[in-house]
């Protein structure tokens, strides 16, 4: 940990070569492998992620496909429905712990965070290292399970079925505990890296909302993760020694394996959703070149959040059979944390009011975020009201939901995050028209894909079926097509920056104009991401900045008078 | 409260004395949301239109903050979810609590079929009630997590090995299979599907059932019938019902499976044939007919067949009558 005061002059990094950047200064597996760089790390997170979110990807392309007629469109030799039960669980289990938990936070929080404090790393760079390479052990060991027996529980392991199934359960349970490691390093660092390594002038209530936002799901990383790791820890010691905690025929309770995993699990859904939001603020803002509107509403709201959001478990257990005062308890704190999230939304599209709007693709992902993740809080609402729970529990309507919320949510604003950090990590512009038009493609496939399941899962169609009844045909079959234009939409949006490294004009230091300290830096960043300790301003008075068409991207204006409310 | 959106393309038919509040807090909820939804995107819209980005056009200062505007939009959603979360909870409660003179049926699910059985020890693999009556189900599971779920009901819980569960309904219309030769009938609605809700594994997606809803004389009769496996069937038949109900079938293949995944031996194709027992200790050689199948129902460790260990429930008359016994009996003359 160093200090960093104005006018420090730090070293340039590995090689003395001022063109020199975190990717240039030095090559090798090796050099990248056991980097310390909060930058490389990030990187590296990156490809992982990606790889996840396209193995992920591909089950659910397979199993929507299966789904196209009522007895499944591939022969029982192909897919049987011992398959499809290993495809959702599989697609489930990857994109969730090895996708999306570590997606905002571990990728692009990981690149962005240290810079946004200006300083040259987190807090503990070992640790940050250590986080990826757990990631790497708890994806070998979902490998292992996947070509082993395969794994045919449900992402949410539940007993008893968990504890007799014949597939590598061990495997993925040890693989999801070596993830929650990683998660709780993750979340450890940036707690301890905002707490201490803030530049001076940078009060709490000067951060850019991304920090709020990351700070918060590291405190329900760190306390929600150790719930899953006993949680798993018990279960393989029911599987493997028959202790008999979860197990009903030796007097085990198998509501109590729900209430200890959705204790984790749920919170796990803000660890996904706080930081996407973090990210949104940023963007909002940024595109519509206006501060940010309500900053304390939306930095409180966050922290509410995370705390309402370990009180609301039991709402995932409405029919499992616990108490019905339970039940009522669960439903009324439920609606207490759809307040903070919905006075986001109202904030945001605040922050468009008398703005001057850039259509650029971030901002069309953030855009396409307030209409999905709209959808998806709306219909929490009827699943967080017990009569109509009822009916809807364990529906499509709850997959269309979560997907609304998670895809909809996380996902489209972890692609609008990307395009924007984008030009900072590699130093390389992107083609804007086929950023916006991959956009849409997905937009499009996106809703397509998923809003028939709120009409079939209202009309009865339960989740996790491999057969069903000839009467839903039309709506699986819309869903399919969705999740095919959805599926060719993602690989085009990866496919435009993937090749903007090669052919991407070079990117300036500053290109969207936005007014925190990582654009300050040059793109893509030095070795020790900042020549001079950067200056700390307000992080959204954007009267500093103006547009230099030589340099293709922002500057500051030497002629800007200081924002007032700057300290 | 009745529904408006009942008969769109959002819901089952209404079936239930439940259904309808159910669906009417849908309808209050879905319009809700659809007024903000139609709100937030009209907003996003007439901003993205009004103030996009284009040559000459600027930024023009406006408050980063407004405590009243704020105040504002986090007080009124606030009301409006407490009153969802209050007609949530009532109606819930109205789903929890059976009338005290409900009839009572035992529902039992294990991997992957449905088990209902009656007051009267009927017993069926799909659900028939009687209209306009409180039944309240007793629900059990024999192995994992399942989910009793009839959507046309609204109606839904787990059952979970271990305890029991319950849930109860007032079915509002009577079911009956459209004939297609009796014109009268066409009215008739389908009978409802009764689906597994909670993930129980391979066959999860076939452990469906279906549900009948009788006029009540019709149901009485019904389950008087249901009562008496032997009338109406010829012997075999009877025997074969037995076979599954009785749990003959969880012990001794009939496809000729010698393996330990049966702790009895087959039973197909055995009939007339000689086998070596254990009796007393003494090894003797039996013929497998009427006398020794009954014995080995009524004393199953009298004479254990060679490489087998005794383990068999004792069948007493109150379990198995002797008439079961001799329809069990023709059913295993018939096995190849």
């Amino acid at each position: 940990m160093s200090t960093i005061t104005p006018d420090t002059k730090l070293d340039i990094g590995h090689n003395d070569d001022p063109s020199s950047n975190y990717l240039t200064c030095s090559s090798g597996f090796l050099s990248w492998a056991f980097t310390l760089d909060h930058k490389r790390i990030g990187v590296m997170y990156l490809v992982g992620i990606f790889t996840s979110f396209f193995l992920g990807g591909l089950f659910a392309l397979l199993l929507r496909i299966h789904l196209l007629m009522p007895n499944g469109l591939f022969p029982e030799t192909w897919v049987n429905m011992n398959t499809y039960n290993q495809l959702f669980t599989l697609h489930g289990a990857v994109m969730t712990f090895l996708f999306i938990i570590p997606s905002v936070p571990a990728a692009l929080g990981n690149f962005v965070l240290p810079l946004m404090v200006g300083a040259k790393d987190v807090a503990f760079p070992r640790m940050n290292l250590a986080s990826f390479h757990l990631w790497v052990i708890g994806a070998i060991f979902f490998l292992i399970a996947l070509f082993t027996t395969g794994l045919d529980t449900g992402w949410t392991f539940y007993t008893p079925y968990s504890i007799e199934t014949q597939t590598n359960v061990i495997a993925a349970t040890i693989g999801a505990f070596i993830l929650g490691f990683s998660s709780i390093f993750t979340g450890l660092n940036f707690i301890v890296t905002v707490n201490t390594m803030r530049p001076p002038g940078m009060s709490w209530f000067k951060m850019p909302l991304f920090m709020w936002a990351i700070y918060a799901t590291a405190i329900i990383q760190i306390l929600a993760t150790p719930v899953l790791g006993i949680t798993l820890l018990l279960l393989m010691a029911e599987r493997l020694l028959g202790i008999g905690v979860f197990d009903p025929s030796m007097g085990g309770d198998p509501v109590l394996y729900q209430h200890f995993f959705w204790f984790y699990s749920h919170p796990a859904v803000y660890i996904m959703i706080l930081p996407a939001m973090g990210i949104m603020s940023e963007l909002m803002s940024v595109y519509s070149r206006k501060p940010i509107f309500g900053y304390t509403f939306i930095a409180y709201s966050s922290i509410a959040i995370a705390l309402l959001g370990f009180l609301v478990w039991g709402h995932h257990m409405f029919v499992s059979g616990q108490s019905p005062m339970a039940a009522v308890i669960f439903s009324g704190l439920t609606f207490s944390v759809s307040i903070p999230s919905a006075i986001k939304v109202f904030n945001w599209l605040a922050t468009m009011y008398k703005g001057n709007i850039n259509l650029a693709t971030p901002m069309c992902y953030a855009l396409s975020f307030i209409f999905l993740f709209a959808i998806g809080g709306l219909t929490g609402l009827f699943l967080g009201a017990l009569a109509t729970d009822i009916h809807l529990h364990d529906t499509y309507f709850v997959v269309a939901h979560f997907h609304y919320v998670m895809m909809g949510g996380t996902v489209i604003a972890f692609v609008g995050g990307l395009y924007h950090w984008w030009p900072k990590m590699f130093g390389v512009m992107y083609n804007e028209a086929w950023g916006r038009f991959f956009c849409l493609v997905v937009f499009i496939g996106f809703n397509l894909t998923f809003f028939p399941q709120f009409i079939m899962g209202s009309r009865g169609m339960p989740r996790r079926y491999a057969t069903y009844d000839p009467e839903y045909q039309i709506f699986h079959q819309l869903s399919t097509l969705g999740a095919i234009v959805l599926g060719l939409g993602m690989v085009g949006a990866v496919a435009v920056l993937v090749w903007s490294l090669f052919n991407g004009r070079k990117a300036p230091a500053n290109p969207w104009g936005a007014a925190t300290l990582e654009w300050t830096c040059t793109s893509p960043p030095p070795f020790y991401n900042f020549e001079h300790a950067p200056h700390v301003g307000s992080p959204y008075d954007y009267s500093q900045l103006k547009y230099d068409p030589q340099v293709g991207g922002y500057v500051k204006d030497p002629n800007a008078k200081p924002a007032s409310d700057h300290h | 409260m009745q529904s408006i959106l009942a008969d769109t393309m959002f819901f089952p038919p209404e079936r239930s004395s439940v259904a309808g509040s159910v669906d009417g807090l849908f309808d209050f909820i879905y319009y809700l949301s659809a007024i903000f939804f139609v709100g937030i995107v009209f907003a996003m819209v007439y901003f993205v239109l009004r103030y996009y980005q284009r040559p000459g056009h600027k930024e023009e200062p406006s408050p980063s903050h407004h405590e009243v505007l704020e105040i504002t939009w986090s007080v009124i959603p606030s009301l409006l979810v407490g009153v969802i979360f209050f007609y949530g909870f009532t109606g819930y409660l109205n789903m929890r609590e059976a009338p005290e003179n409900a009839y009572e049926i035992n529902v039992r699910a294990s991997k992957w079929n449905w088990l209902f059985v009656y007051p009267n020890g009927a017993e069926s693999d799909e659900l028939h009630i009687p209209v306009d009556r409180p039944v309240k189900f007793l629900l059990q599971s024999g192995d994992v997590l399942h989910s009793f779920y009839i959507p046309a009901f609204r109606i839904k819980m787990d059952c979970v090995p271990g305890r029991y569960t319950s849930t109860w309904v007032i079915a509002t219309d009577t079911t009956e299979a459209p004939d297609p030769n009796d014109e009268n009938a066409k009215d008739g609605h389908l009978p409802m599907n009764l689906f597994c809700a909670e993930y129980c594994g391979e066959k999860h997606s076939a452990m469906r059932a279906k549900v009948f809803v009788h006029e009540p004389g019709e149901f009485d009769v019904w389950v008087e019938k249901a009562a008496n496996i032997l009338e109406g069937r010829s012997p075999a038949e009877a025997g074969e019902i037995l076979f599954k109900r009785k749990g003959c079938a969880q012990c001794h293949s009939i496809e000729g499976d010698m393996s330990a995944k049966y702790a009895g031996p087959p039973l197909n194709g055995q009939w007339g044939t000689e086998r070596k027992v254990t009796a007393r200790g003494t090894t003797e050689t039996v013929v497998m007919d009427e006398n020794y199948v009954r014995e080995s129902i009524r004393q199953p460790n009298a004479k254990i067949v060679e490489g087998r260990k005794p383990g068999m429930t004792v069948f007493t008359p109150q379990l198995l009558k002797d008439d079961e016994i001799t329809a069990i009996i023709a059913y295993l003359k018939s096995l190849k």
